[in-house]
């Protein structure tokens, strides 16, 4: 009885936070037919910005799952002072607001008062205002997905096998390619996923990076917030609906595909 | 010589694991590193598989300073205990992994496997996982794997330690017809000496990061160098001064004779075959071994007044330790 009402009570809860929402803006997007999705894809600028956003995000992900990857292994394989720290380091990009995660990347990359923002504008590279900015950001609050569902990983499966196959003849990039990435594969790809959804989604720290103009630096979530001010309903919500409808199928797609003994 | 270890030192925090500890180990024989667990063995076992570094001292392979070599480079096989199998590669895959790494031609590679696999008995199992062999198959698979590459020498640490008592016994008696036919150096590190007096040729004691003392197992059980050795190596008693074996004691009824100690059995216990008998001697009490014969042709029970003597000719006994 007990475990039915337990039951009951999260599914409720998921429902009323999670499913009936994202049904509504589904509903609110096809609320006139097909005439909102068409409309947004016909906009050059829309297209625009939603090209932008996927380019952002698979940069973002390619440099933290490098990076990820890397500082996992780091921090499971090795032991070194300050160890304790640059963990609690990996967390503050998912506890911190990303509107602050902005605001720091100007004050440090800003072109005109930057601390590091003006030597780099001398040299004809220009990162707040333009596209390397808000790879900056969607990177940064993205940062620790990949580490903290790599790290659990690495740290069941050991390092005798790594052991066993330095062994046999393997040097530390044959061991790695053939032992330890087979081994934390599931994991990597769920964070990869995982990272994929929160970049295409990032809105406060590129809003404040970006500028926001239109055409060149406004991504998706940023005409959603533009298109909803400006009392078109129907446009915001067709973009908000192509953004949730990849980070959903994306989440779907792996947990179908992972395989069950994995975890 | 085949690997000769000089001075070497190594220490994890303040915990020192091996304390200058220098050992030479034959050629194309099975040594066992027998010790109590956390006496440094199986780290000496790691140094010389590179696995771990020496602080100081030196490690040789056939002649070959391999003090600084990284592990891939020493040529050495190495069985974990817990098999550290490859879970994501067949068992083929898995004995094929040093020869692919050596880049060894395809046609070679099958061969080759499939000898290595006729070997440890699996050849029919070749296409399976690891994950759905069982503990003693896995543990084959994981020395075939490290044949595979032919080592110079093949190390194993606690290689039976994780399976149970019938496998283990199994895996024993084979390892050792495996060696008679393979003739390839290897150490192996336990801490169970039946295993040891068993399989090896030659063991070494070690004990608190320190070799106690070297030999064939009958050295080690008939003349022991110290009472840590003499009670490591097999069940002890004391007598007086002096540390025996219960099965070196003999016991007597009657005339009281001026080698003997005069006791009262307190105790009769008997496991399989053996009787094992505690006599109080007023201040000791010593326990004695017979077999079923002797103890039913003295005719004594609990309560009998007995004499203790050590048997005539008997090689180890070790003075006790103040």
């Amino acid at each position: 009885m007990a475990k039915y009402a337990l039951r009951l009570t999260v599914i409720a809860y998921l429902f009323f936070l999670v499913a009936w929402p994202l049904y509504l803006v589904g509903k609110n997007a096809f609320a006139n037919g097909l005439d909102n999705i068409t409309g947004i894809l016909e906009d050059p600028d829309i297209v625009h910005a939603l090209t932008l956003t996927v380019q952002v995000a698979v940069i973002a992900v390619i440099i933290n799952t490098v990076f990820g990857v890397g500082i996992s292994l780091l921090l499971v394989r090795y032991e070194f002072p300050g160890k304790r720290l640059l963990s609690a380091m990996l967390d503050v990009p998912l506890s911190v607001s990303p509107i602050v995660v902005g605001l720091a990347l100007v004050l440090v990359y800003g072109g005109r008062n930057g601390w590091f923002g003006p030597a780099l504008e001398n040299a004809g590279f220009q990162v707040i205002f333009s596209t390397p900015g808000i790879v900056l950001a969607t990177v940064f609050v993205a940062l620790p997905l990949v580490i903290r569902e790599v790290v659990p990983v690495l740290e069941e499966v050991g390092d005798e096998q790594e052991q066993a196959a330095r062994s046999l003849g393997a040097n530390a990039v044959q061991t790695f390619r053939r032992i330890t990435l087979p081994s934390i594969k599931w994991g990597v790809i769920y964070g990869v996923v995982l990272s994929l959804a929160r970049s295409l989604g990032e809105f406060g720290a590129v809003k404040v990076v970006s500028g926001n103009v239109l055409g060149q630096t406004r991504t998706a979530t940023l005409v959603v917030e533009e298109k909803y001010l400006n009392f078109d309903k129907g446009g915001a919500y067709a973009t908000a609906f192509l953004l949730a409808l990849v980070a959903v199928a994306c989440i779907i797609t792996v947990s179908i595909l992972r395989p069950k003994e994995d975890r | 010589m085949s690997i000769e270890i000089k001075n070497v030192n190594k220490r994890f925090g303040d915990f020192v694991a091996l304390d200058n500890v220098s050992v030479s180990i034959p050629s194309g024989q099975l040594t066992a590193l027998l010790g109590p667990s956390g006496g440094g063995k199986s780290t000496l076992l790691r140094i010389i598989a590179g696995l771990e570094s020496a602080e100081s001292g030196t490690v040789e392979i056939e002649g070959l300073n391999a003090t600084k070599l990284p592990p891939q480079k020493r040529n050495v096989g190495f069985v974990f205990q817990h098999y550290a199998a490859f879970k994501h590669l067949s068992v083929a895959r898995n004995v094929a992994f040093g020869l692919e790494i050596r880049k060894r031609p395809k046609d070679e590679i099958r061969e080759r496997v499939n000898e290595l696999l006729d070997l440890v008995h699996l050849r029919q199992f070749a296409d399976r996982l690891p994950s759905q062999l069982s503990g003693g198959q896995r543990q084959r698979m994981a020395l075939a794997r490290a044949l595979a590459v032919q080592p110079t020498v093949l190390l194993l640490d606690e290689p039976f330690g994780a399976l149970d008592a019938k496998v283990r016994k199994e895996l024993r008696d084979w390892l050792r017809r495996l060696h008679d036919e393979v003739h390839v150096t290897t150490v192996f590190v336990t801490h169970d000496q039946e295993e040891a007096l068993e399989v090896a040729d030659e063991i070494v004691v070690i004990n608190e990061g320190r070799v106690e003392q070297i030999g064939s197992p009958d050295e080690l059980y008939d003349q022991p160098a110290n009472d840590f050795v003499m009670k490591f190596l097999g069940p002890v008693t004391q007598l007086g001064d002096r540390l025996v074996r219960p099965h070196d004691l003999h016991l007597q009824v009657g005339e009281r004779d001026a080698e003997a100690v005069s006791g009262r059995v307190t105790r009769v216990t008997r496991i399989g075959f053996e009787i094992r008998v505690e006599v109080s001697t007023g201040d000791q009490v010593v326990t004695v071994t017979l077999n079923r014969n002797e103890f039913l042709s003295l005719g004594i029970g609990t309560g009998a007044e007995v004499q203790v003597r050590v048997a005539p000719d008997v090689p180890a006994v070790v003075r006790a330790a103040a």
